[in-house]
């Protein structure tokens, strides 16, 4: 994985967050996933095609997802209620959506969200792509961006867009 | 001022909701995806319409392309993670007046609806 993809989910995630829910991200090191254990209850998936090929992940904590979505929504649901599936799976859209910007390949395509929820479920991804989970903390709790990309398209992409400011 | 609100996910709407109505739009109808606006928008008649661009079923571009080509001029904003150059092309070419991409503020989104009715006010 190019490391501008990694850099993009960075901005991209900083960006959504600060301006959607007024919160400030601190974000840890990246670091190839190698659990298979489960440690987050609610999963915001998104699929992309096209030039890079692979998974975008939100993993929260329960708790963590129940406030992060109280921020978007100014509402606090419960995690089986409709509408919180319907924020968490909007904002991984935003998420991904902006680093699709951000690497400036126009031949890239997302999917709809999915999004997972209950304690100890697993998403996986591709086996022949490495998952990078980028460990984020901000003031609803601790989550994790996992992105596992492959580029296909072999036009690399651009790093002056994905090294833009957020 | 009439608003149509095109967008498959509740959450969006919602807050696009509460921005307009602090704008002072009262009238409000919501469509979650570009076949359900296409049966709305002819009975509601709105002034505005706000377009998300990736759905399910019809995506906005589709609806925008359908909806232009009857003839209406009704002046439509894209509100989408659609951010390249290329995209805002392709919709501004497909006959949307006014692109915004997500995520954005409220006086963003505020600003672009004012440029736009001010805009097709003026043509």
């Amino acid at each position: 994985m190019d490391q501008n993809h990694i850099l993009a989910f960075v901005k991209s995630t900083k960006n959504t967050f600060a301006t959607m829910l007024q919160l400030e991200i601190e974000v840890g090191a990246p670091a190839i996933k190698k659990s298979k254990k489960a440690v987050h209850d609610v999963s915001g998936i998104i699929a992309m095609t096209g030039g890079i090929q692979g998974t975008c992940v939100l993993s929260f904590e329960g708790k963590t997802a129940i406030n992060v979505i109280k921020a978007f929504t100014g509402m606090e649901f419960k995690i089986d209620d409709d509408d919180f599936t319907d924020a968490v799976g909007e904002l991984v859209n935003m998420v991904a959506g902006g680093a699709k910007t951000l690497l400036n390949s126009s031949n890239i395509s997302i999917s709809c969200p999915t999004v997972v929820c209950g304690s100890g479920h697993i998403v996986h991804g591709h086996k022949d792509t490495v998952c990078i989970g980028i460990p984020c903390k901000c003031g609803a709790g601790d989550f994790a961006v996992e992105i596992a990309l492959r580029q296909t398209d072999p036009s690399p992409t651009t790093t002056a867009s994905a090294s833009a400011s957020a | 001022m009439k608003v149509l609100l095109v967008d498959d996910s509740k959450t969006m709407r919602n807050i696009q909701k509460s921005i307009l109505t602090q704008l002072g739009v009262t009238e409000l109808e919501e469509a979650c995806d570009g076949l359900d606006a296409l049966s709305k928008v002819s009975g509601f008649a709105p002034d505005l319409i706000l377009l998300d661009w990736n759905m399910p079923n019809m995506d906005g571009l589709t609806f925008i392309k359908e909806y232009r080509s009857s003839g209406a001029t009704t002046p439509v904003i894209m509100v989408t993670t659609e951010g390249e150059k290329t995209r805002v092309i392709e919709a501004i070419k497909a006959g949307v007046n006014n692109y915004v991409i997500k995520p954005f503020t409220p006086d963003v989104l505020n600003q672009r609806i004012k440029e736009t009715l001010s805009r097709t006010q003026a043509a």
